[in-house]
């Protein structure tokens, strides 16, 4: 149990450094409700013209407005910020400091950094997706929610992992950070739903960085209209991805050689 | 007026060297730029589609044409010193610059031209592969291509020149990033997301009288050709009277704000 023991002092750190800082906590809701507006006003937009968009109704559009900032809340809270610092530590050599630990070093330098205000986005993720049920009039029958809750789950598995791998990188290209960004970027193009965009670039969204699985595959879960060869395919890249991107952190590891020292 | 021809040859010279460097950065950069319009190229492509291929008098294939064209602007007036301005005044980078006997505006205009001239080489053939993917039409007359030079230079300068007083809060406030997605968020009024044609009123008119849409809307709607001629005479005007407004208020913000300043880490 020391991981969870870590995450929870990680956890706890984080939460005291917040509290110094108590104006965060209102530009964190600040920007929260900018971005959320700015989705809101662009669905309503875009629905104005139009009564559904390849098949997607304005309600179930909201789902998958909500399913976006809840895993976005969910990768910021802790994964994304801690491996943003992890490239920046081995640019400057300061993550000889980390790899000393007596910790496994996979689970220090994903934990170790928590933006404890992306709670908010996690929020009002919930709360978008139960304003979109009721909207839908539909009531979510206990396997329909099981399913949503399993590859929402492996949604952000997928996600994590696949940031992990591009982390990784950084011990061979040093300068990596940028790698985010584009993360960030194509992450945007998950407020609406990939089936939406011409082939390339839905093969973009789902293989090369796998937004469609985080957050159109467990919306098209909430809605009720998942297709069970993607339910397993959600699921087994949950099961391989991790592997994988521990291989590659190993393997990443031995390459790596102290940048200042 | 020779002095400065010489500081901005020499920055320019800079900067391309610099780019040069992080070549990978400007690749980096190119993918955000592309993946906005793609995205709503495609909604406003599938919304025709499922209305007769007519929404507003804009099809499938003018649709394609406003975005990829406004790609092009969007990066041509693009700027990112909302970004940089607050680390220079937090880390005291500013003091630096303010030591040269040259207004530091300088050198933001001539690292910007320098990056713009060198990715424009690369954003130009990937707006040929859209337009190959997506088969544009445009309805240009020919007297518009030569009144979108102005425009386009109007609409880049109006753009700098307005987020470089913005990011000057950074003078009075630490949380300039609040400000920054705010600006970002009504920054919706300039067509990024969709023809202003399309808006309905109360929406309309806010974007009319906003600035914005003379940063992007405006050269882009002209080289499609949706733009009459008294149209284009009122908007050059516009972005001239904007330009002379901003322009104004970025030495009045400039002349508070440096008086503010009082260096960190010097």
């Amino acid at each position: 149990m020391t991981w969870l023991r870590l995450i929870l002092i990680h956890l706890r750190i984080a939460v005291l450094n917040e509290l110094q800082y108590r104006t965060n906590l209102g530009l964190q809701l600040f920007q929260s409700a900018v971005a959320l507006a700015t989705s809101l006003v662009s669905i309503a937009f875009v629905f104005s013209k139009t009564d559904h968009l390849a098949g997607w109704s304005a309600s179930q559009l909201l789902a998958v407005v909500g399913v976006y900032f809840l895993v976005g809340g969910l990768t910021q809270l802790f994964i994304l910020p801690s491996l943003g610092r992890f490239m920046e530590d081995v640019r400057l050599g300061a993550l000889d400091f980390a790899l000393i630990k007596p910790v496994d070093s996979q689970l220090l330098i994903t934990t170790r950094q928590v933006e404890a205000w992306k709670v908010i986005d996690v929020l009002i993720g919930v709360c978008v997706i139960g304003v979109a049920l009721v909207q839908m009039g539909t009531s979510l029958d206990p396997i329909q929610a099981m399913v949503f809750v399993i590859v929402l789950v492996a949604g952000v598995v997928v996600v994590s992992s696949f940031v992990m791998i591009l982390a990784t990188c950084a011990f061979w290209f040093i300068r990596v950070q940028n790698i985010l960004v584009i993360f960030q970027a194509m992450y945007e193009a998950g407020r609406w739903p990939i089936t939406i965009y011409p082939p390339w670039l839905q093969g973009a969204l789902t293989f090369l960085v796998p937004v469609g699985f985080a957050i159109t595959v467990p919306a098209e879960a909430l809605v009720g209209r998942l297709d069970w060869r993607l339910l397993a395919g959600a699921v087994a890249l949950a099961v391989v991805l991790p592997v994988f991107s521990r291989w590659f952190w190993m393997m990443g590891l031995r390459a790596y050689s102290g940048a200042s020292a | 007026m020779s002095t400065l021809r010489g500081v901005y040859l020499a920055q320019l010279r800079i900067s391309l060297a610099e780019q040069f460097q992080y070549r990978g950065a400007i690749l980096i950069w190119l993918l955000g730029l592309v993946i906005q319009p793609v995205i709503y190229l495609t909604i406003w492509s599938t919304v025709a589609e499922s209305s007769g291929d007519n929404v507003d008098g804009y099809t499938a294939r003018s649709f394609a044409a406003y975005f990829i064209v406004a790609m092009l602007v969007n990066h041509a007036t693009h700027t990112s010193i909302m970004w940089e301005f607050e680390s220079r005044v937090r880390h005291g980078a500013l003091s630096a610059l303010l030591l040269r006997p040259i207004h530091p505006i300088h050198r933001d205009i001539a690292t910007g031209l320098a990056f713009k001239g060198l990715t424009m080489l690369v954003a130009l053939p990937i707006a040929g592969l859209l337009a190959l993917a997506f088969h544009p039409v445009v309805t240009t007359p020919s007297w518009a291509v030569l009144v979108f030079v102005p425009a386009l230079l109007l609409a880049m300068a109006l753009r700098f020149t307005v987020e470089w007083t913005l990011a000057m809060a950074a003078f009075w406030t630490t949380s300039v990033t609040a400000i920054n997605r705010l600006y970002f968020a009504v920054f919706i009024f300039s067509g990024y997301i969709a023809p202003i044609d399309l808006l309905r009123e109360p929406a309309k008119t806010i974007a009319e009288v906003l600035p914005f849409r003379w940063m992007l809307a405006f050269p882009v709607e002209l080289a499609i050709g949706r733009v009459s001629a008294t149209e284009a005479l009122i908007g050059i005007t516009a972005q001239a009277a904007w330009l002379a407004a901003a322009v104004i208020a970025l030495r009045a913000v400039w002349s508070r704000g440096i008086q503010r300043y009082s260096a960190v880490g010097a």
